[in-house]
């Protein structure tokens, strides 16, 4: 027979790893799958979950009271669903015990940007911007074009975020970054097709990761979930669309 | 030989895309190498159907949509990792920027014929994704079906 300390601390260690998992953009049936396994390494008997995207609801046999936990913001950082995945495998094979399992996910849960994490991403944005470009128009002329245009709006869309923590406004800001680039470059006569630079440059904004777990979370019957992601992604797109339009407004 | 050396061009530069989004998604550094694969593959074989072979804007898709998904899985269960890892970065080439950006600049100018066109190419890439998606799940089901009874079992 579980202690209620032992009891109450498998349950905050289920509800940090939902948070991790949800936070960073896991699908659904991923968590719940994650949860009740982790409950029933924990001993934990009768175990219900309800998961959405700003919150969880957990609950087990013997406890009067559900645990709650609200998820604020949403980041897409794959790194930590990986590591929340590793752990719930190791403390079902026994390798780990509860508490050690909740240590490391208060670190994984801690972890913060690693050194030049920034330029690393710009660099790889541009570079994204850049190949992309060059498979979807086959245009070699204004590659380097779409190189800058993308770092730089990656650079200032992840500013935006860091700094402002407001959700579609950082892609919004980016896209334009990247419409009023394109324009001042196509006419001071440097590179000489908007249409491809801005295709290219806008790719590392598109909101993979929501259109991905939407498709998911619809296929296995998630009915709150799956809409709730397609609407992100609809206004992820609407932001980066709606930027667009008003920088070739004035072109 | 041209038409191969367009098909190795094609390959490299979804390779390095998909690689690229995986490191602005922070996917483990030992996946690096299997999406960009999954990636460049998928989008291969989506470029020989799509643009060579004239089969259709749906089905190119969906076809490459299931492709994905199954190897995803199947990279999933080697590398001990969740599929979406690789799934996201994979997924990239096929994202409709191109028509979507093309429907917003008509919008702009005011040419709402060609927006319609377009909409209804958006429309159809995405369906195809994720109906693609759920199919490539089915067949993942199916092929493991056996080990899912297991592990329902012992739940």
């Amino acid at each position: 027979m579980l202690t209620k300390k032992r009891r109450r601390l498998a349950l905050r260690t289920c509800s940090l790893a939902g948070r991790i998992l949800i936070e960073n953009g896991s699908n659904m049936e991923r968590v719940n799958d994650t949860l009740h396994r982790m409950a029933h390494t924990a001993g934990l008997q009768d175990f219900q979950a309800f998961t959405t995207v700003t919150g969880i609801v957990l609950g087990a046999n013997n406890m009067p009271n559900a645990m709650v936990m609200n998820i604020r913001r949403r980041k897409n950082d794959l790194s930590k669903v990986t590591a929340v995945n590793e752990i719930s495998r190791e403390m079902s094979q026994g390798l780990i015990t509860l508490p050690e399992a909740y240590a490391q996910l208060k670190w994984v849960d801690r972890q913060g940007p690693y050194k030049y994490q920034n330029l690393v991403e710009a660099l790889a944005a541009a570079v994204l911007s850049m190949a992309l470009m060059i498979v979807f128009t086959g245009d070699y002329r204004d590659s380097w074009a779409g190189f800058i245009d993308g770092g730089i709006s990656y650079a200032v869309f992840s500013y935006v975020i860091r700094k402002f923590k407001i959700q579609y406004l950082g892609e919004f800001c980016s896209s334009l970054v990247i419409g009023f680039l394109t324009v001042l470059m196509v006419k001071l006569g440097w590179a000489h097709s908007i249409n491809d630079i801005i295709i290219g440059a806008v790719m590392p904004l598109v909101p993979g990761i929501p259109l991905t777990n939407a498709a998911r979370d619809l296929v296995s019957g998630n009915l709150i979930s799956g809409p709730t992601r397609g609407i992100e992604a609809i206004l992820t797109a609407v932001s980066i669309g709606s930027a667009i339009v008003i920088v070739l407004h004035f072109a | 030989m041209h038409y191969w050396l367009n098909l190795a061009l094609q390959f490299f530069l979804s390779y390095i895309s998909t690689v690229c989004f995986g490191i602005l998604l922070h996917i483990p550094s030992r996946a690096y190498n299997v999406a960009g694969v999954i990636g460049g593959g998928s989008w291969v074989i989506y470029w020989v159907m799509y643009y060579q072979d004239g089969v259709g804007l749906a089905f190119s898709n969906l076809f490459a949509a299931i492709l994905i998904a199954l190897c995803s899985r199947w990279a999933a269960q080697h590398k001990k990792m969740p599929a979406i890892v690789f799934e996201v970065p994979a997924l990239v080439p096929f994202v409709p920027g191109g028509q979507a950006y093309k429907m917003v600049r008509n919008f702009a100018i005011g040419n709402y014929y060609l927006v319609t066109v377009y909409f209804y190419q958006v429309v159809v890439i995405v369906g195809a994704i994720t109906l693609g998606f759920g199919l490539g799940e089915l067949l993942n089901r199916i092929i493991h079906y056996r080990r899912w009874k297991i592990v329902k079992k012992n739940r």
